[in-house]
């Protein structure tokens, strides 16, 4: 059975291009990354990393202050960008609060607060500081609590978290949900931060760049962190955007690094295309998951050129963003979203001398062209895939 | 309304070392032994693999072999849905603790271990299964959660499903902050396809608030002290065998009632 479309009646992007939709446009249309040397406070590391600015100083109500953590104020920032909240409020009139879902992805939540509980403890085995808020900063569900809170819904509440493909994965989740009848609409979405444990654990790995992240570039050697919050509002009916289907698969190969011929991804994107109901011939651009990891990228190039054969317009855009992990499925879903109602293909940031030992064809600049479907690929650590389908509104 | 199959289930917790050691105990013929803490030792993972890996990880993988075992279904055919409300406290706290030493030495093991879906990762790499598999969280209703993500999993994309709902105490620094001081994981294979020996699940989910079904003090207990212990009314539905009603509180303002026919 083909999927029935959901609209993506609202949305919202907040990244180191800037907060909102607008901001985000024209940092794509004047080619300026969002990427810096990294100075993220407590990091002495040589890298450069997609902070958010302002992110410090947000204050959240004073009703949810026991959710205070960076992953929450990254949160409210996206929530009150390009008018979301007030888009899921009358949302909430049309559906009832109990009738909207919330389906949210994050990789580390808001470790950020331990991090520092640790450090304010005295010696190794001291007790953490008494106003140290676990359950409401760190555990991973606070992302959603927070959001449903702040939004006043009461629906089926919950956060994927399956590392880089977690907030591409909730479309999946917020459209079963939708299907079986446990809700009618859903607010979708990411948010992942800045925090030691991501940029120490990449660098343990030795996948973090010591330069901006250089997608599918020959001399690409690791990725840029960085941070996003997004969201959608999905719903049946409705003027926007359409997610036309999702596809997922898991690699069953190794905990960090891909397979090497891609045959995770490449299921992921089949089953995306036979949700659809389409060919790889309908599809008319592709965000490539595209961290800029040697391996990542090749194999993810081998499953693009298996399936589509070098006849879709890629991109990678980790080198505007950076590497927003968790939240890299919402960001990208929304520049799919942005690909089809401007009408453009977001360059390929960074992307200098494309690697000749890779097929998929890389769009290096920022065009104009018409894009009626998109499709965004995210994978992550644990070898879980995901890709999503978007297309014109109907 | 939703109906799904459970073909088979597993469970791990103190004085219940798998589902057949469950049973009796469930039935009320069998005390709880609540002292009794079961050990971990997943054949799922070679040896190596078992010591990089945490208590967490070994009691989710072990509680699946523990469906399994029982399961006609092969391993590869399975996708999965991991519903864990705390993830793995014990990596949280090394990482964090290695963040506090000079030039932040976090071991690549644990930081690839420290993703919500590690446990997910490991069981897809035994299992050799690349069907779907979603790893949540849902704070103190994270079985609801996981229950209606695998049943819709089940039913909408018509594959069977490995539902794991699992959680494992937090280590002493952080102990008492979370949602879990006690050991509980419990495994299910659901299908939409109906077979012998099945039980039939009929899910709806509908506004309005409602207590916890009644269980003994000691079972009450580990319901208090482990989300994914939320399971044990129905658990014990399925070890009597019988047909029940269940109403299963959900995130504050909703009821997942649950429908039970043998």
């Amino acid at each position: 059975m083909v999927f029935q479309p959901l609209t993506l009646s609202a949305y919202s992007t907040v990244s180191a291009l800037g907060q909102g939709r607008a901001a985000t446009l024209a940092a794509l249309l004047h080619g300026r990354s969002g990427l810096r040397a990294c100075d993220y406070a407590g990091a002495d590391l040589e890298t450069w990393t997609g902070r958010v600015d302002g992110v410090e100083d947000v204050r959240l109500p004073a009703a949810l202050a026991a959710f205070d953590c960076r992953n929450n104020r990254l949160a409210a920032l996206g929530l009150e960008s390009d008018g979301f909240a007030a888009a899921v409020a009358a949302a909430r009139v049309r559906h009832g609060a109990a009738r909207i879902g919330v389906f949210l992805g994050t990789s580390t939540s808001g470790i950020e607060a331990t991090e520092q509980a640790y450090r304010r403890r005295s010696g190794d085995s001291g007790p953490l500081p008494a106003g140290f808020d676990y359950r409401h900063t760190h555990n991973t569900f606070s992302l959603a609590d927070f959001t449903r809170r702040y939004l006043g819904l009461a629906g089926p509440a919950l956060v994927i978290s399956t590392a880089c493909s977690s907030s591409a994965k909730v479309f999946a989740a917020a459209s079963r949900h939708i299907r079986a009848g446990w809700c009618d609409a859903a607010v979708v979405g990411g948010v992942d931060s800045l925090c030691l444990t991501t940029l120490y654990g990449f660098n343990s790995l030795e996948l973090v760049s010591r330069r901006p992240c250089r997608p599918w570039d020959a001399a690409r050697d690791g990725i840029s962190i960085g941070e996003a919050a997004g969201f959608a509002l999905l719903e049946r009916e409705g003027a926007g955007v359409r997610l036309l289907g999702y596809g997922e698969s898991s690699d069953a190969y190794h905990m960090s690094t891909p397979h090497p011929e891609g045959e995770g991804a490449l299921l992921a994107m089949q089953a995306a295309l036979d949700c659809a109901g389409l060919t790889p011939a309908q599809i008319d651009y592709i965000n490539l998951h595209g961290t800029a990891t040697p391996s990542n990228d090749r194999a993810e190039d081998r499953a693009v050129t298996r399936l589509f054969n070098g006849a879709v317009a890629c991109s990678s855009t980790k080198g505007w963003t950076g590497h927003t992990l968790g939240a890299a499925g919402i960001t990208e879903a929304i520049f799919c979203a942005l690909a089809i109602e401007e009408g453009l293909v977001p360059g390929s940031m960074n992307t200098e001398q494309a690697d000749p030992q890779l097929s998929a064809p890389i769009v290096r600049a920022t065009r104009r062209q018409k894009v009626a479907v998109a499709m965004s690929n995210s994978f992550g650590f644990g070898g879980s895939n995901c890709a999503l389908i978007f297309g014109q509104a109907t | 309304m939703m109906r799904v199959m459970v073909e088979s289930i597993g469970l791990t917790a103190p004085g219940m070392a798998g589902w057949a050691a469950a049973v009796p105990v469930l039935r009320g013929a069998v005390p709880l032994d609540a002292a009794a803490v079961p050990a971990f030792k997943p054949n799922l993972l070679p040896p190596n693999e078992r010591r990089r890996t945490t208590a967490l990880i070994k009691l989710a993988l072990q509680t699946a072999e523990d469906a399994l075992v029982q399961s006609r279904f092969a391993m590869n055919e399975l996708a999965s849905v991991f519903a864990s409300a705390e993830g793995d406290g014990e990596i949280v706290d090394r990482i964090c603790s290695a963040l506090t030493q000079p030039d932040h030495p976090v071991s690549p093991t644990h930081f690839h271990n420290s993703v919500h879906n590690a446990p997910a990762g490991y069981w897809a790499i035994a299992a050799g299964s690349r069907r779907l598999s979603s790893s949540l969280a849902a704070g103190a209703d994270t079985f609801a959660a996981g229950l209606l993500e695998a049943a819709g999993v089940a039913m909408l994309e018509r594959v069977p499903v490995l539902f794991l709902a699992y959680d494992y105490p937090l280590p002493p620094a952080l102990a008492g902050r979370g949602y879990v001081d006690a050991v509980f994981a419990t495994a299910m294979v659901l299908t939409a396809d109906d077979g012998p020996g099945m039980m039939r699940l009929e899910l709806s989910l509908q506004e309005g608030t409602v207590s916890p079904p009644a269980l003994s003090a000691e079972l009450d207990a580990l319901r208090v002290h482990n989300p994914a212990a939320a399971a044990l009314p129905l658990l014990q539905v399925l070890a009597r065998g019988g047909s029940a009603r269940l109403a299963v509180p959900c995130q504050e303002q909703l009821t997942l009632h649950i429908g039970v026919d043998a």
